[in-house]
């Protein structure tokens, strides 16, 4: 379709005419770096942001996640869960499913959820994010479960939004998929109000790891 | 579809009391969460402006950003095609289709794909769209038109989506009342598809021309599920949706879910690049789409329309809109974007009460993310088509006319003000269709001042005026 290329380029330059002005964009506004000044205390911060999306949070110290984790399952009669091929070999009262190589989307289905690591996290918004790197594993393995754990360093955490985008630069270069996942799956479809469950994981247990 | 016009319609609408209802709820709840949220981030002024003139930046170098978008996408594996009209885009997606030998494609909610009809394009070649967005399946479950560009079927209540699931998606079953019992059987109804359906089609939010990165942004999971699991995807995309940086991202991811379902952020956002080994699609097609966005960008008012991210915050704040309901605007773009939209996307000839279907409040412009000054180019769009569309010999034209040359001569003027003392001539009250029904003609006086200075001057003259002295 080259000809319908040329002609939309073809009618996109006499539609602008000769010497379009190009705008600077100004930048007034808060951004990479400077949010963090702002927000203070970021992790407690994320903690409030995401529980408001009626997800659950837990700050846990490195040493005990893998038994908050298996109690968190426990409350939510979950068992088999799915980890990307860098998760943890084992976790005490699960039984742990490793993406590798790659499960169906009906392999998946059949499991009760995930246990996954996130590229980073941002305060203001309570937003998850993964990179489709080690920790975040691939796209499916934290959509077609019901239920997500999700491990999030909290020195991974940055304040707000501009200071995300540019962290992403470099995956986003290299042409990583990129998610944001800012609590459980939800829609305002009903008379614009958010309901949560739908698609995606109906539940969202976050566990905010701090050092010793 | 011919267009019966917005007075035509909207008369219908708002006779319909249950609409007017179920549209006051939803716009008042979203008004008030907007503005709470809006209010939360210090800098929304700066991001405005940044949001604005990002887009007049990608406007004015749109063919530079086109084609840095398409190399990059290239580059990572994709294919991009072009189409000049709705007509092209169908045809390219039915031809994916017909390689992969898919009946049916799953689709996310997409704006673009319904202005170009693609659902009825497809079905015509045998190809079955499923729409996975819940607003969007009650739509298409119930042959209705949309009426928000957010939330499609806004001008249906939840006891109107429950009865309407019982009858189709959820037969023989009594769903809850509460709107969760409602997504769950949307969710248990599309699974299957999600699973195993081979080819999606989706819209974009934004294409980023430095990495050829596209953006969805949503909140159910279907984009993510339609962008993941098959094994090929289609994204018909506006040409106006690209923006030049990755960077400029960090102004449009506030703006946009804070403007649109009033949430710090929305669920989820989906970015990707091409095609990635393992992980999603194995194949990836863009489609850029003009489809009449070229002739909006030839109009140097008019052209900022292109600069709308649909978040539609000037939908929900609109007088307008709220009462006579999103289908008078009889387009997929209704509200106050839709007025200045779909007449310059069509030709002002297909659409030309649109741009009187606003009291000019200033509401929508107000709310606009990136700035777009509705109320100007409302009033810019009225001249236009009074100038290209209304005949010279319609009755409003002629009354101008004989105005104008009235108006322009002493001797025609006074002649005029003294026959309409008499009730006729062209300053007498003779009714005008659609003009003097809505506004007052002036009484003429008894006496101009021209005549009560002419008399004065023929009688004794003083030497100062009655005024003078004070």
């Amino acid at each position: 379709m080259s000809a319908a290329r040329e002609a939309v380029l073809g009618r996109i330059r006499s539609a602008l005419g000769p010497g379009a002005v190009v705008p600077d964009v100004p930048r007034a506004y808060r951004g990479a770096g400077a949010a963090a000044a702002a927000a203070g205390d970021v992790v407690a911060l994320f903690c409030e942001r995401v529980a408001d999306y009626r997800a659950t949070v837990r700050r846990v110290a490195a040493a005990d996640l893998a038994s908050a984790v298996a109690s968190a399952c426990a409350e939510r009669g979950v068992r088999r869960l799915v980890i990307p091929p860098g998760g943890p070999a084992a976790i005490e009262g699960l039984d742990l499913v490793v993406d590798d190589p790659p499960l169906s989307p009906q392999d998946l289905d059949a499991t009760d959820g995930v246990l996954s690591g996130c590229a980073l996290a941002i305060a203001e918004t309570g937003t998850i994010v993964l990179d489709g790197g080690e920790r975040s594993g691939r796209r499916a393995i934290t959509l077609v479960p019901d239920y997500h754990a999700c491990v999030v360093e909290a020195a991974s955490i940055v304040a707000g939004v501009p200071d995300a985008v540019a962290a992403l630069a470099e995956a986003a270069a290299a042409g990583r998929p990129i998610t944001l996942v800012s609590g459980p799956s939800a829609t305002s479809d009903i008379e614009l109000d958010r309901v949560e469950g739908v698609h995606g994981p109906r539940t969202l247990d976050v566990f905010v790891v701090e050092p010793q | 579809m011919s267009a019966r016009g917005f007075p035509a319609v909207a008369h219908e609408t708002l006779a319909d009391s249950q609409l007017r209802r179920n549209l006051g709820k939803a716009t008042q709840t979203i008004r008030a969460k907007r503005l709470a949220t809006v209010a939360e981030l210090d800098d929304w002024e700066g991001l405005r402006e940044a949001g604005a003139a990002i887009k007049a930046r990608a406007m004015a170098t749109l063919p530079e950003q086109l084609e840095r978008l398409e190399a990059a996408v290239t580059r990572a594996g994709g294919t991009v095609h072009w189409a000049r009209d709705g007509a092209e885009a169908t045809a390219l997606v039915a031809e994916v289709a017909r390689a992969h030998g898919a009946r049916e494609v799953i689709k996310v909610k997409s704006l673009a794909t319904d202005e170009i009809g693609l659902n009825e394009g497809l079905a015509e070649r045998g190809v079955t769209a499923i729409e996975t967005d819940l607003a969007e399946l009650i739509v298409q479950l119930d042959g209705d038109k949309q009426s928000h560009i957010l939330v499609p079927a806004i001008h249906k209540n939840r006891a109107e989506i429950r009865a309407l699931f019982e009858r189709t998606i959820a037969q023989g079953q009594e769903l809850g009342w509460e709107a969760s019992a409602i997504a769950e059987a949307a969710r248990k109804h599309l699974r299957a598809k999600f699973l195993s359906v081979p080819m999606a089609v989706s819209g974009a939010n934004f294409g980023i021309a430095e990495t050829g990165t596209i953006c969805v942004v949503e909140s159910e999971g279907n984009g993510r599920m339609c962008t993941t699991l098959p094994e090929v995807l289609v994204t018909v995309m506006g040409i106006e949706k690209v923006l030049a940086e990755w960077r400029d991202l960090e102004v449009f991811l506030q703006l946009l879910p804070r403007s649109s379902t009033a949430e710090r952020m929305n669920p989820y956002t989906s970015l990707w690049t091409g095609v990635r080994p393992d992980d999603g699609p194995r194949e990836f097609h863009l489609i850029l789409l003009d489809n009449g966005r070229t002739d909006v960008l030839a109009d140097e008012v008019g052209r900022q329309a292109l600069h709308c991210i649909r978040c539609s915050a000037c939908l929900n704040v609109c007088p307008v809109y709220s009462r006579a309901g999103g289908q008078a605007y009889e387009s997929v773009y209704p509200g106050p974007i839709g007025a200045i939209l779909t007449p310059q996307l069509r030709g002002l000839g297909e659409a030309p009460t649109l741009p009187w279907a606003s009291s000019l409040c200033g509401a929508c412009y107000e709310a606009c993310p990136v700035k777009i000054d509705i109320p100007s180019v409302l009033v810019h769009l009225r001249a236009r088509v009074v100038r290209e569309e209304k005949s010279r010999l319609a009755p409003e034209a002629l009354a101008m006319g004989a105005a104008a040359k009235v108006f322009a001569s002493r001797g025609r003027y006074e002649r005029a003000q003294r026959l309409s003392r008499l009730g006729r001539g062209p300053l007498g009250r003779v009714p005008l269709p659609g003009w003097s029904a809505m506004r007052e003609s002036p009484e003429v006086p008894e006496t101009t001042f021209r005549e009560w200075w002419r008399a004065r001057d023929g009688a004794a003259r003083p030497a100062a005026g009655p005024e003078a002295g004070r």
